[in-house]
């Protein structure tokens, strides 16, 4: 069997596993899902609450802000239910109960990804696509096919570039076993940014999410090309069709990245 | 009087103890520290195309809300606003039983946590909030308090909002002597605390009878007042009025939390027969 199915059987069976035990205490699921829904749907309260005050923000009226907000969010609770229990890592490295992950003949980043595998995330995801769908329904836009395929692309692709930085970030914990929370700064950091047009953020930020972590190919460069709105930098109009390059070329570092930190990894012994 | 002298030295070293507990993780607190001004910086930008479309929104000018967000960031951990404190510790102990062990000794159950949880917030002011507060002050143009009254009368509503923040979490840690799983209720507190406290959203920019509503909760007591003190927007007798709000709050909890522990302890000697 190649180590990609291999690894995939793995993380099918480990989070099947995880979702029947889930299961067994269906109302606690429900709340705890709910609850997930609830955290996020604030997020866009906020911004509600925001356009009660104003008609624009950034040049961006409240439905082309929701497509932005829905694109990012779906995309990010896509990667969020697959990988969201990586940030566990640190604290298996420092307790030692990674080690127990390490013999089992199946591959590490598959047990850890679908380690404690987090059903309930769905509330997220659930609250970005109800956004996503109100922005289209409202929002006026020439569909074209391309503009019509975009939209799925984005997600997909969107997901795999959160993808990355979650295993990214996961692989940094190896060396930093306490910093769970740097990841957070670019997981839920990232999914904050992205809901806002890039005009509200200065030159230098949006270059820095251009050009050295990539997440504006998460949403802002295919959702902009959608919208018919300018893209930031003045980047020419056929980067928005880039994002499955850039997903690709993340995902195959985070890869190198995740195997050098497992390589570097020394039991604590405990 | 003697009792009472070695009573208030028990505490100060449940205090002192919960600072050198927290103060061991540097390197999470260094994460934490990242965090806090990478988020600062984004919302830093959103509030500024707020101010921007609506300059003198709130009451605020530009540099006010500026100030505002890393105020925010500055006080997330300290106020515990989403969670992480003494009370996930407590709720376990009281799902596996070990609070019986801690009603015999001879302290104070309340006293005791919120000593242990002003330790945790001296050591989040000065560990995670400012740091980012002087990134911030670097990178935008902050209003400061203009001299050391100011920033003493800050420090009064801060250590008072961390008062009402315990008491909050100490009755939501309470309902697992009922519940006996705190998440739901922890869940709960968590969204009231960004929301009503006015983490997302400065609360004099909600509109209407929703802005007076969350004014009057007790979560704006953890953020919004402190921010406005900060901001030099309640001075003299407003200042005052600050205080007592606060001040009227944490004793409405405490005393809450109180008859709420009485209940509770009788039926834990129920339950363990």
């Amino acid at each position: 069997m190649s180590p990609l199915r291999e690894g995939l059987r793995a993380y099918r069976l480990i989070s099947a596993m995880w979702i029947r035990s889930l299961m067994a205490y269906r109302l606690s699921f429900a709340m705890t899902a709910l609850g997930n829904f609830a955290v996020t749907a604030f997020d866009f309260v906020a911004i509600l609450l925001m356009f009660s005050q104003v008609d624009r923000l950034g040049g961006y009226s409240l439905a082309e802000i929701a497509f932005l907000y829905g694109a990012s969010c779906t995309a990010f609770g896509l990667a969020d239910v697959a990988l969201g229990s990586m940030d566990r890592l640190g604290r298996r490295v420092r307790d030692g109960t990674l080690d127990t992950l390490l013999v089992r003949p199946a591959p590490v980043l598959a047990q850890v990804a679908a380690d404690r595998f987090g059903l309930h995330r769905v509330g997220r995801l659930a609250q970005g696509t109800l956004v996503l769908a109100y922005a289209l329904v409202v929002l006026d836009i020439d569909w074209t096919p391309l503009k019509v395929l975009m939209v799925p692309l984005m997600l997909l692709c969107g997901a795999g570039i959160f993808a990355a930085v979650f295993v990214g970030g996961a692989a940094f914990q190896f060396v930093a076993q306490d910093a769970a929370e740097v990841q957070n700064a670019f997981t839920y950091g990232g999914t904050t940014l992205l809901q806002y047009p890039p005009t509200v953020f200065a030159k230098d930020l949006v270059r820095g999410v251009t050009f050295v972590l990539p997440l504006a190919f998460v949403n802002w460069l295919p959702a902009l090309y959608v919208l018919g709105r300018p893209y930031p930098l003045d980047l020419p109009s056929w980067v928005a069709f880039t994002p499955p390059l850039v997903a690709a070329a993340l995902l195959a570092l985070a890869g190198v990245v995740w195997r050098a930190g497992l390589r570097s990894y020394r039991s604590t012994g405990s | 009087m003697l009792v009472r002298a070695g009573r208030f030295r028990l505490y100060a070293a449940v205090t002192e103890g919960s600072f050198r507990r927290y103060a061991t993780y540097r390197m999470a607190t260094a994460a934490g520290i990242f965090t806090n001004t990478v988020f600062g910086l984004i919302l830093a930008y959103t509030y500024l195309a707020l101010w921007d479309e609506r300059p003198g929104l709130g009451g605020y000018d530009q540099s006010q809300a500026l100030t505002y967000v890393w105020l925010g960031q500055a006080l997330l951990t300290v106020m515990a606003l989403m969670g992480g404190g003494f009370e996930g510790e407590l709720i376990e102990r009281i799902r596996t039983g070990d609070i019986a062990v801690d009603l015999y000794r001879p302290a104070d159950l309340q006293l005791w946590w919120l000593a242990a949880d002003v330790g945790r917030a001296a050591f989040q002011l000065i560990g995670r909030g400012i740091v980012p507060m002087v990134f911030g002050a670097l990178v935008f143009d902050l209003t400061l308090p203009p001299d050391a009254l100011g920033w003493l009368a800050f420090l009064v509503a801060a250590v008072l909002g961390v008062v009402v923040s315990y008491a909050i979490r100490y009755l939501v840690a309470l309902s697992a002597f009922w519940l006996m799983d705190g998440a739901g209720v922890t869940q709960v507190a968590m969204l009231a605390g960004t929301f009503f406290s006015g983490m997302l959203l400065p609360l004099n920019v909600f509109p209407g009878a929703l802005g007076e509503f969350a004014r009057a909760l007790p979560w704006s007591a953890l953020l919004q007042m402190p921010a406005d003190v900060f901001l030099g927007e309640r001075s003299g007798t407003a200042l005052l009025r600050t205080y007592a709000f606060q001040i009227g709050w944490a004793a409405a909890l405490l005393t809450v939390g109180r008859l709420l522990q009485a209940v509770a302890t009788r039926r834990v000697v129920v339950q363990g027969g």
